[in-house]
C-alpha cells in the first residue's frame, strides 16, 4: 500500500558507530596520558585521531551514497535539517561558557578584586593597591606586563574576510538554486579559500601576540578569554573550512540538484554561524 | 557494632526519646540572628506541614474512596479553568507571605556594618588562623590532640570516650559577649566554610577574595562547628570553636595572648 | 479531552524488513530504536548497581563514629564517584532509554529520526564511563572533588585529573546527540495527526528535557575545559591573582546543574502522568496546562542557579533574586502535583505495582520539594547548606522521585516490551519493601542536616551516632530490595509471567497499546491513522 517513496528510510545496522567510540575512546585516553606527562599518550592520541577520521570519511561516504542513490524522501532531509540546526545551537551555548567567562570577569571578578560591591576588604587585605582596568592579567601580574590585542590589523581584516566569505558561500548557495554551476563552484571555492586565509591570518595573530606582545595564554584572565574563545573560534574555521572544502569536491563531482543538497546547505548555515559568533568576538575581545 | 544495630532498630520503632544526645532540629543558637534564622525555619516548615496536610489529605481520601474495589465508577472531567488559577494563586500567596520575613533577615544579616571587634579567618588544608585586626594577635586552630589520636583507621580508641569528638580544638577562637564580631574570611588553598550553627553563621572562605559576616554572640559559652565546604581528604577533621567570654575575661584573654609568638597569614593568602 | 486511537486495520507490520540479525551485530551495529532502548536501560541499570555499591560503601563507613574501613581520600573518591554514576550512568542513560524504546511507539514513527547517531549516542557512553572508572585505579586514586568538580580543590586531582575531565566531555557528547535525537524524532516524525497538543505527556516532558539537555550539557563542557586550561595550559579563570576568581565555576557549574536536576525529574513527571491516568481510570487533568507547567519549570530552572551558592559570598540584590525565583518554581510545580491528585479524584482506582510507584512518588517527591522551599529561603539555607539536610533534600527528590518514577516505567511498559507480564506480588513487594527502606535511609539525614553535620565528611561527631546508623541499615536494605527488582525483570525477560495482551492493562490510552505485545522489531512502517476520542467513554 505504500511506495518507497513515502517510507522513512530506517538504516539497517551500521559499524561506523562503534568505530567512532573506539576512536574517542583511544583519542581521550591518549590525550590523558600525554597531559600526564606520558610520551606513549601522543602516539595513543594520534590513532585514536587517525580512527576518526577514517569513521568520519566511511560515514558521510555511506550517508552521500545513500543520498545520492535517491534513498532519502523529504522527511529524511527534514529530519537531517533539523539535526543540524539542533547541533549548531548545542555549539552556541558552548561558546555561551566561555563569553560568560568573559563577561563575568570584566563585569565582576575584576571588578571586584579593585574593591566593588561588597569586597572592599577584598582589595584592602588582598590585593592592596590593585586597581581594577580591562584588560588585565590581574592582581598578580600574571605572566608578566602584556600588550593587549586591538581591533585594527589583522581582526579588522579577519573580519571583512569572514563577512565576505559570508557573503560568497550565500551566492553560492543562490547559484546552486538557480543551477548556475559554474558561479556555484567559484564562489564556493572563494569561501573555503577565505576561510583557509583567514586561519593563517589567526595563526600570524598568535604568533605575534606571543613573540611580540607577551600576551599568552597565561596572561591571566584577558590571555586566558582571549585564546580560549578565539581558539575555539578559529577550530571551527577550520573545520567549516574543510566542510567547504568537501562541498566544493562533490559540487566538482556533480553532487546536488537545486532541490536536493542538504549538506550544502548545512555547511552553510555553520559558515554563518561561525561568522556571527566572530562578530562577538570582534566586539566584545578586540572592540570594547 | 551490635549496640549500634539495635539502637537504630530501637529508633525504627520510633522509641525517639530514648537518647538524651538526639537532636531533631535546628538549634536556636545564641544570637538575636538566629533565633530569627530559627522562626523563619519553623514558619516555613509549618506552612509545608500544612500544605502537606491539605495535598495528601486529598490523596489518601481519593486513594481510599475512589478505588475499583469500593466500587468506585470513574467519572470523565479533564479540566477545570477555575481550580487551575485557585491551585495557581494560593501557592502564590502563600511564597509571597515567606518571602517577605525572609528578606529581611536577610538584609540584617548582610549588614557589617560598625563592628566592635574585626577577626581575620584563613582557611587552611586542613585548620583555620585567626587574626585579631588592630591588635596584635594571631594564631592557628587545629583538631584537638585527642580526636587526632582516635580518629585514625584501627586506633584503638573508641571515640565514644573522647570528649567532643571531631569538635575540638588546641586553641579556639575567643570573643566578648554582646559584642558585634565581623569576621572576614578568605582562604590559604582551597574553598573551605566557616559554619558555627549556634551563631548561625556559614560562609565560604574562597582563595583571593574576602568575604564577610558577623555575629554578636549573647550568652557566654563554647560553641562548635565544621568546615562545611568540601576541602580535600581532611575537610572532616578542621572544626571550628568559639568561645564568648565576659567582655573583662576577655580582655584579660587579650592582654595573655599579646605576649605569644604570632604567626601572621596575610603573606600567604594569595 | 481529545486523545489518540490507532485504528487497528491501519495498523500493518511490514515484513520486507528483516527483524533482528543475530548475534553481538544486532547490539553492536544496532540501528532499532527497540534494540538501542534496551541497551541503555541494561546499561543504567549496571550503573545503578555500581553506582548503589559505592554508596553502601559510604554508608557503612558512616555506620559509627571513628574510621574502620576506609580512609578520608578514598571516601572521598566514593562520594564523588557515586554521584558522577548515578547521574550521568543511571539515571539520565535510564530516561533516554526509555524514550528510545517509547517515544516512536508513542507517536506513531518507525523510528528514531537519526537511527545511527542514536547507536553512537549509546556506544559512547561505556567508553566514558570505562574512561571514568579507571581512574579509581591510578596513581592518586579517582577523582575526590565532590560531582560539583569546584576549583581550586579539583586541580588536586592526581593523574585522574584530564580523564575527568574528557569522560565528562563524553557524557556531554552522548547527551547532546540523544537530545537531538529526540527533538527531531519528536517534531518530524509525528503520525499526521499527532497534533502537539494530543502528544502524550511522557513525549511532552522528554520534547522539553531534551531542549534542556542541547541547552546545558555544552555549557558543562565549557566549563570542565575551562578547568583543563587552568590545570594544563596556564589560563587563570579561577585563579584570583590573574583576574579570575574560583566562583566562577560555580556559577557556570550550576547553570547546568539547576537544569540537571530538572532533566532528571521532568521525564519521570511525564512516567507518571501516563500511569495515574491508566489506574484511575480517568482522562489526565489539565493535560494542557501541565504542558504549561513543565516548560514553565523548564524556563524558570536557567535562572535559579545560583541558588546553590547563597554562601559565597554575593551580592545582597543577587540573593534576593535568586531566592524569589527559586521559590516560583514551587507554583507550577504545585500545579503537577494538583493536577495528579484531581486526576485520581474520583477515578475508580487499582494498585497495580507501577501505580504504586507512582504514589510513592507523588508522596515523596512532593516531601523532596517542600525540602527544597525550604533550601531556598536565603537565611535558612545558610544554615542547611552543605549539611545533611540537602542530601536528604536531593534524595528524596532522586531516589524516591527520579528512580521511582524509572522503576513505575519499567514496571509500566514491561509487559508491552517482552509480551508477559511479571509477577504482580512481587512488584508490590518490591515496592514496598523500597519505600520503608529509601524512608528509613534519608528520612533521619534531615535530623543529621538539622543538628550540624556537614555533608561529604567520612566521620562525624558522636552525638549524630544514631540516625547514622539507622540511615545505613536502610540503605543496605534499600539495595537488598533492588536484587528483587532485578530478579522480577529477569523472570519477565525469561517470559516466566502470563501472556500479556495488546493492551495490557484496563483501557489504557495512547498508541503504543495499540501494537501487540511484545512490540514487533518494527512498527508504524506506514503511518497509523489517529482518530480522536472521547477517552475513557
Ligand atoms: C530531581 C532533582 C531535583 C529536584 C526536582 C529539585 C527541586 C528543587 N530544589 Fe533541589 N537539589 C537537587 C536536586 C533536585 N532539586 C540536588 C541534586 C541538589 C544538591 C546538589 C549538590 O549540592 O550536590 C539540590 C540542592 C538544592 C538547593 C541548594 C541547597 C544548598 O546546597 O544549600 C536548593 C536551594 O534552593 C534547592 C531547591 C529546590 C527547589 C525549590 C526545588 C523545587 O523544584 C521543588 C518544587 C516542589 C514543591 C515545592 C512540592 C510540590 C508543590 C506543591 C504541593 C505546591 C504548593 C507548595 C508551596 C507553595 C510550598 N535544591
Ligand atoms: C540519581 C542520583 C542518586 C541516587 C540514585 C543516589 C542513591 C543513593 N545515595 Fe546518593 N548522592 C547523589 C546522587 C544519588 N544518590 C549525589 C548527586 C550526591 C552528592 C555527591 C557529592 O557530594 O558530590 C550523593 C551523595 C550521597 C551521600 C553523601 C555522601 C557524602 O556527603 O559524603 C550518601 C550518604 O549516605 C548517599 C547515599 C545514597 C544511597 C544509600 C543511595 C541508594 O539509593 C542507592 C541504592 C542502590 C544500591 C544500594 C545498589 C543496588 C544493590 C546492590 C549493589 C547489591 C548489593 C547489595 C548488597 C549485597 C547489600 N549519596
Ligand atoms: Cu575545609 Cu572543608
Ligand atoms: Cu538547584
Amino acid at each position: 500500500m505504500s511506495n518507497d517513496d513515502d517510507r522513512y528510510y530506517v538504516p539497517h545496522g551500521s559499524h561506523w558507530p562503534i568505530v567512532g567510540s573506539a576512536g574517542l575512546f583511544f583519542l581521550m585516553i591518549g590525550v590523558s596520558v600525554w597531559l600526564n606527562g606520558g610520551d606513549t599518550g601522543f602516539w595513543v592520541m594520534l590513532s585514536g585521531a587517525a580512527i576518526i577520521i577514517f569513521m568520519l570519511i566511511g560515514w558521510f561516504g555511506e550517508v552521500i551514497a545513500e543520498s545520492e542513490g535517491g534513498r532519502y524522501n523529504n522527511q529524511v532531509d527534514m529530519s537531517f535539517r533539523m539535526g543540524m540546526f539542533w547541533f549548531i545551537f548545542s555549539e552556541v551555548m558552548f561558546f555561551c561558557a566561555f563569553f560568560g567567562a568573559l563577561f563575568y570577569a570584566r563585569n565582576m571578578s575584576v571588578p571586584w578584586l579593585g574593591g566593588d560591591s561588597n569586597n572592599f576588604f577584598t582589595n584592602f587585605i588582598v590585593w592592596d593597591g590593585f586597581e581594577s582596568t580591562w584588560p588585565t592579567n590581574g592582581p598578580g601580574n600574571i605572566g608578566g606586563d602584556f600588550e593587549a590585542m586591538g581591533p585594527f590589523g589583522l581582526p579588522l581584516i579577519n573580519t571583512a574576510i569572514l563577512l565576505t566569505s559570508s557573503a560568497t558561500v550565500s551566492v553560492a548557495h543562490h547559484a546552486l538554486l538557480h543551477g548556475q554551476r559554474a558561479l556555484l563552484k567559484v564562489s564556493l571555492a572563494a569561501t573555503f579559500i577565505l576561510g583557509f586565509i583567514f586561519v593563517i591570518l589567526q595563526a600570524e595573530e598568535y604568533i605575534e601576540a606571543y613573540q611580540h606582545m607577551n600576551l599568552t595564554m597565561s596572561s591571566g584572565i584577558y590571555g586566558s578569554t582571549f585564546y580560549m574563545l578565539t581558539g575555539f573560534h578559529g577550530m571551527h574555521v577550520t573545520i567549516g573550512a574543510i566542510m567547504l572544502t568537501v562541498m566544493w569536491l562533490r559540487v566538482m563531482k556533480g553532487h546536488f540538484t537545486p532541490t536536493k543538497h542538504f549538506a550544502f546547505e548545512a555547511t552553510a548555515w555553520y559558515w554563518h554561524f561561525v561568522d556571527v559568533v566572530w562578530v562577538g568576538l570582534y566586539v566584545f575581545v578586540y572592540w570594547m | 557494632m551490635i549496640r549500634k544495630i539495635y539502637m537504630g532498630v530501637f529508633a525504627l520503632l520510633g522509641a525517639a526519646n530514648a537518647n538524651a544526645d538526639w537532636t531533631l532540629n535546628m538549634p536556636k543558637g545564641v544570637t538575636e540572628l538566629s533565633a530569627e534564622t530559627y522562626e523563619i525555619h519553623m514558619v516555613v516548615f509549618w506552612w509545608c506541614v500544612g500544605i502537606a496536610v491539605v495535598v495528601f489529605g486529598a490523596m489518601i481520601y481519593s486513594i481510599f474512596a475512589h478505588r475499583k474495589s469500593k466500587g468506585a465508577v470513574a467519572s470523565n472531567f479533564s479540566h477545570s479553568i477555575t481550580a487551575e488559577i485557585i491551585w495557581t494563586v494560593i501557592p502564590v500567596v502563600i511564597l509571597l507571605i515567606m518571602a517577605v520575613p525572609s528578606a529581611e533577615l536577610l538584609i540584617k544579616l548582610e549588614d557589617t556594618r560598625d563592628p566592635d571587634l574585626t577577626v581575620v579567618v584563613t582557611g587552611y588544608q586542613w585548620k583555620w588562623h585567626y587574626r585579631y585586626q588592630g591588635e596584635d594577635v594571631a594564631f592557628y586552630s587545629s583538631l584537638a590532640r585527642a580526636s587526632v589520636a582516635a580518629r585514625r583507621r584501627g586506633s584503638g580508641i573508641d571515640p565514644e570516650t573522647v570528649e567532643n569528638y571531631l569538635l575540638e580544638v588546641d586553641k579556639p577562637l575567643v570573643v566578648p559577649k554582646g559584642a558585634k564580631v565581623r569576621i572576614l574570611l578568605t582562604s590559604n588553598d582551597v574553598v573551605h566554610s566557616w559554619w558555627v550553627p549556634e551563631l548561625a553563621i556559614k560562609k565560604d572562605a574562597v582563595p583571593g577574595f574576602i568575604n564577610e559576616t558577623w555575629f554578636s554572640a549573647d550568652v557566654v559559652g563554647v560553641y562548635r562547628g565544621q568546615c562545611a565546604e568540601l576541602s580535600g581528604m581532611d575537610h572532616g577533621y578542621m572544626p571550628i570553636v568559639v568561645e564568648v567570654l565576659e567582655e573583662d575575661v576577655y580582655n584579660e584573654w587579650l592582654d595573655r595572648q599579646k605576649g605569644s609568638p604570632n604567626v601572621a597569614a596575610d603573606g600567604d593568602v594569595r | 479531552m481529545s486523545t489518540i486511537v490507532a485504528d487497528d486495520h491501519d495498523l500493518h507490520v511490514d515484513h520486507s524488513h528483516d527483524g533482528p540479525v543475530k548475534g553481538w551485530r544486532r547490539w553492536v551495529y544496532a540501528t532499532n530504536h527497540k534494540d538501542i532502548g534496551t541497551m541503555y536501560l541494561i546499561f543504567s541499570l549496571a550503573m545503578f548497581f555500581s553506582g548503589g555499591l559505592m554508596a553502601l560503601i559510604i554508608r557503612t563507613e558512616l555506620f559509627t563514629p571513628g574510621l574502620q574501613f576506609i580512609d578520608p581520600a578514598f571516601f572521598n573518591q566514593m562520594t564523588t564517584m557515586h554521584a558522577l554514576i548515578m547521574v550521568f550512568g543511571a539515571v539520565m542513560p535510564a530516561f533516554v532509554g526509555l524514550a528510545n524504546w517509547m517515544i516512536p511507539l508513542m507517536i506513531g514513527a518507525p523510528d528514531m529520526a537519526l537511527p545511527r547517531m542514536n547507536n553512537w549516542s549509546f556506544w559512547i557512553l561505556p567508553v566514558a564511563f570505562s574512561i571514568l572508572g579507571s581512574t579509581l585505579l591510578m596513581p592518586g586514586g579517582a577523582p575526590a572533588s565532590g560531582w560539583t568538580m569546584y576549583p581550586p580543590l579539583v586541580l588536586q586531582t592526581g593523574d585522574a585529573f584530564p580523564f575527568l575531565i574528557f569522560s565528562i566531555h563524553l557524557m556531554g557528547l552522548s547527551s547532546i546527540m540523544g537530545a537531538i535525537n529526540v527533538i527531531v524524532t519528536i517534531i518530524n516524525m509525528r503520525a499526521p495527526d499527532m497534533t502537539l497538543l494530543k502528544m502524550p505527556m511522557f513525549v511532552w516532558t522528554w520534547l522539553i528535557t531534551a531542549y534542556l539537555l542541547l541547552a546545558v550539557m555544552p555549557v558543562l563542557a565549557g566549563a570542565v575545559t575551562m578547568l583543563l586550561t587552568d590545570q594544563f595550559f596556564g589560563t587563570s579563570f579561577f585563579l584570583a591573582a590573574g583576574g579570575g576568581d574560583p566562583v566562577m565555576f560555580q556559577h557556570i557549574f550550576w547553570f547546568f546543574g539547576h537544569p540537571e536536576v530538572y532533566i532528571m525529574i521532568l521525564p519521570a513527571f511525564g512516567v507518571v502522568s501516563e500511569i495515574i491516568p491508566t489506574f484511575a481510570r480517568k482522562p489526565l487533568f489539565g493535560h494542557d496546562s501541565m504542558v504549561y507547567a513543565a516548560s514553565s519549570i523548564a524556563f524558570l530552572s536557567f535562572i535559579v542557579w545560583a541558588h546553590h551558592m547563597f554562601t559565597v559570598g554575593m551580592p545582597l540584590t543577587g540573593q534576593m533574586f535568586f531566592m524569589f525565583a527559586t521559590m516560583l518554581i514551587a507554583v507550577p510545580t504545585g500545579v503537577k502535583v494538583f493536577n495528579w491528585t484531581a486526576t485520581m479524584w474520583k477515578g475508580s482506582m487499582t494498585f497495580e505495582t507501577p501505580m504504586l510507584f507512582s504514589l510513592g512518588f507523588l508522596f515523596l517527591f512532593t516531601i523532596g520539594g517542600f525540602s527544597g522551599l525550604m533550601l531556598a529561603i536565603v537565611p535558612a539555607d545558610i544554615q542547611y547548606h552543605d549539611s545533611y539536610f540537602v542530601v536528604a533534600h536531593f534524595h528524596y527528590v532522586l531516589v524516591p522521585g527520579s528512580i521511582f518514577g524509572l522503576m513505575a516505567a519499567v514496571y509500566y511498559w514491561l509487559p508491552k516490551w517482552t509480551g508477559h507480564y511479571y509477577n504482580e506480588r512481587q512488584g508490590q513487594i518490591h515496592f514496598w519493601l523500597s519505600t520503608i527502606f529509601v524512608n528509613m535511609t534519608f528520612f533521619p539525614m534531615h535530623f543529621l542536616g538539622l543538628a550540624g553535620m556537614p555533608r561529604r565528611i567520612p566521620d562525624y561527631s558522636t552525638q549524630f551516632s544514631d540516625f547514622n546508623s539507622v540511615a545505613s541499615i536502610g540503605a543496605i536494605g534499600f539495595g537488598l530490595s533492588q536484587l528483587l527488582f532485578v530478579y522480577i525483570v529477569y523472570q519477565c525477560a525469561q517470559k516466566k509471567g502470563p501472556k500479556a495482551t495488546t493492551a495490557v492493562w484496563d483501557n489504557p490510552q495512547g498508541l503504543e497499546w495499540t501494537v501487540p505485545s511484545p512490540a514487533p522489531y518494527h512498527t508504524f512502517d506506514t503511518p497509523p491513522r489517529i482518530t480522536s476520542s472521547t477517552a475513557f467513554s
